[in-house]
Order: structure tokens, then C-alpha cells, then sequence
């Protein structure tokens, strides 16, 4: 900790202004993706019964997908508000260490705080995460910013003029949030114990599916991370490797 | 649109907001000790993992394997080649929306 770690100078060394540039158009690929899952999400949301205003008003206020995409699916099963909003809070949990992650990066009072919080999502996370606790909060003010514009963009295109696009599976849309997850993921498997831990967090949810409710497998699998609790095995080995 | 529906609106934007904030409000600009970091650290492939194979190889409450599944390893296929998100996603969707229509 506190040691900037080299690996991506020129966030690190940008004035905050150039970082939330940067950001925003790091954040351009996502925003464009996260503007089609809206689209999926607006379609969604009225076959469930929202209006459109409420799929859209939903999308402002939450900026969730996966919270919002399992209320729906929640909502459309018959389930009742308090299941809905049960598993938009189990679904969103994993934000709770995100936050708590940011937290250090972040400055002013509670209130500032509580704000600047609101601001993330998943893949703005992990780009402005620069390694060893370290955020670039500017940098991932910009990638959310662009992505929030998209995601009420897609959101009102899909609430409102959804129903000329027909059927979003027939279209193949509901591949799209799995994907983009898996891209994220990706990034996150150059060393050995990034991919232990992510089979690991796979392994726990997939068993967890057949017995808990929605949200509950993704939550629990996070225990996998708990591995880092133990010393690097390769640590010795990659620095041998280097000389 | 039900009133109900509104609450369950109400209630997420909520818990979400309670949720996001509460992380940078409790820990306040303290640095977090060392192994904590690094358990924070790996929160992201185990959270990210869990997330992709609930929705590409579950449905419902069941395994379940299908045009998604297939589209989605595309995805990963061609991001590990170093194929950009939007290729990468683009297949993701032809090759599902591709198999729905062949079958």
C-alpha cells in the first residue's frame, strides 16, 4: 500500500480532469454495450408489467443490470415486492466490497462520500482499479458517467418502441450480459491465483443454484476471495522467474 | 402500472443506494490493511465468475446449457485472442440468435 504501483502511469499522473476523460472514453466500448442490455432490460420490464416510465424511472434511480434484470425476472414469476427487492440487495452486495475497496481512494464528507459511491458499477470498477487498493475515482466517474447515459438511452428505446423489435431471445440479447461479464473476467486471470479464485467463486455459485434463491449463489461465491488471506505461493517463483 | 410495482422501484433504488454508500461512508478515507486489500482484490474474479456461468449455464433454478451458452463462450474465445468487447459481444449475439434460428 501506498506506493503507487506502475503499471498504468498516465491515469496515475493525470490531473483529474484527464482522468475523467480518459475514463469516459475507456468507458465508450461499455456505455455501447450497456446501452443494448438497457434495450433488453426495457423490453423486459414492460412484458413483466412495468410501464414504461417505471422501467425507465427504475434504470435513473437503481443503475444496476444484474439487480434490475433479477427483479424483472422476480416480478414476472409472480414474486412479491419484498422477494424483489430481497434479492436486488443480494444481488447488489457484491458492491459492498467494491465500495469498501474504493474507500480509501475516495475524499470529503460522509455525504460527498455516500455520492461518490453511488457511482460505481461493475466495469468501471475494475478499470480504474490500479492495483494494491488503489481507485482512480476520476477515471471512474468518467467510464460511469458515459455508461449511465446509455443505459437510460437503451432503457427508454426498449420501454418504449420494444415491441417492434420482437422477441429479445430470438435476437440472441440475453447472451449479451453473460458476455460482456465474461470480458470483465477475463482481465482478471493474467496470474494463477485470479483464475484459482475465479473457479472457485464459479464452482460455489454453480452448486449453490439448485438450493438457493437467486442472488444467493453469486453472494456466497465471493468467499472464494477469501484465499487472499493466505501468502502468494507464486510470489517466490515469479520473482526467480524475472532474475 | 400497480403501486406494488413502484414500491419494489423505490425499495431497490434504496437498498442499492444504502449498498454503494456504505463501504465509502464506513471506512472513511482509512486505508485498509494489506491481507484485506488483497482479499478485495480477488472479490473481482470470484464475483465476475459467479455472475457469468449463473447466467450462461443456469435457468431458473437449474443447470441448463443453450444457444446463450454457446454465444458466450464465443465471447470469451475471441476477447482472450484479444478481440475488443464489442466484436467479442457482437459474435456472442449472432452465434446465440444464429443457433436459435438453425434449431
Amino acid at each position: 500500500m501506498g506506493a503507487t504501483p506502475p503499471s498504468t502511469p498516465p491515469a496515475d499522473d493525470a490531473s483529474p480532469r484527464a482522468s475523467f476523460h480518459l475514463g469516459m472514453r475507456a468507458g465508450v466500448p461499455y456505455a455501447i454495450v450497456g446501452g443494448v442490455v438497457a434495450l433488453t432490460f426495457g423490453v423486459l420490464a414492460r412484458d413483466a408489467g412495468f410501464s414504461a416510465l417505471g422501467a425507465l424511472v427504475m434504470s435513473a434511480i437503481v443503475f444496476a443490470g444484474s439487480a434490475q434484470f433479477t427483479v424483472i425476472s422476480i416480478v414476472a414469476g409472480g414474486g412479491g415486492a419484498a422477494a424483489a427487492i430481497g434479492a436486488a440487495a443480494l444481488m447488489n452486495s457484491r458492491f459492498l466490497p467494491m465500495g469498501a475497496a474504493l474507500a480509501p481512494s475516495l475524499s470529503g464528507r460522509s455525504l460527498q462520500r455516500a455520492a461518490q459511491g453511488q457511482t460505481v458499477v461493475d466495469a468501471s470498477w475494475a478499470m480504474a482499479n490500479r492495483g494494491e487498493g488503489r481507485f482512480d475515482r476520476h477515471f471512474l466517474f468518467g467510464a460511469s458517467a458515459v455508461q449511465y447515459v446509455t443505459w437510460l438511452g437503451g432503457t427508454a428505446i426498449g420501454a418504449f418502441g420494444g415491441s417492434a423489435l420482437g422477441d429479445p431471445k430470438t435476437l440472441g440479447l440475453d447472451a449479451i450480459f453473460p458476455a460482456f461479464f465474461l470480458v470483465l473476467l477475463l482481465a482478471e486471470l493474467r496470474d494463477g491465483r485470479g483464475r484459482a479464485v475465479a473457479l472457485g467463486g464459479a464452482a460455489i455459485a454453480l452448486a449453490l443454484v439448485p438450493v438457493a434463491p437467486p442472488g444467493v449463489p453469486v453472494l456466497v461465491a465471493s468467499a472464494a476471495a477469501l484465499a487472499g488471506l493466505w501468502p502468494r505461493v507464486g510470489d517466490k517463483a515469479r520473482a526467480d522467474s524475472v532474475l | 402500472m400497480s403501486s406494488e410495482l413502484w414500491l419494489v422501484i423505490a425499495g431497490c433504488a434504496a437498498v442499492t443506494a444504502i449498498i454503494k454508500a456504505a463501504g465509502p461512508v464506513a471506512l472513511g478515507g482509512r486505508e485498509l490493511p494489506p491481507r484485506v486489500a488483497q482479499v478485495i482484490g480477488l472479490l473481482a474474479p470470484a464475483l465476475l465468475a459467479a455472475l457469468v456461468v449463473t447466467q450462461a449455464l443456469v435457468d431458473g433454478t437449474r443447470l441448463h446449457m443453450g444457444a446463450d451458452t454457446a454465444g458466450v463462450a464465443v465471447a470469451g474465445i475471441v476477447a482472450w485472442r484479444g478481440g475488443s468487447v464489442l466484436r467479442a459481444v457482437g459474435l456472442a449475439v449472432i452465434v446465440t440468435a444464429g443457433l436459435r434460428a438453425l434449431g
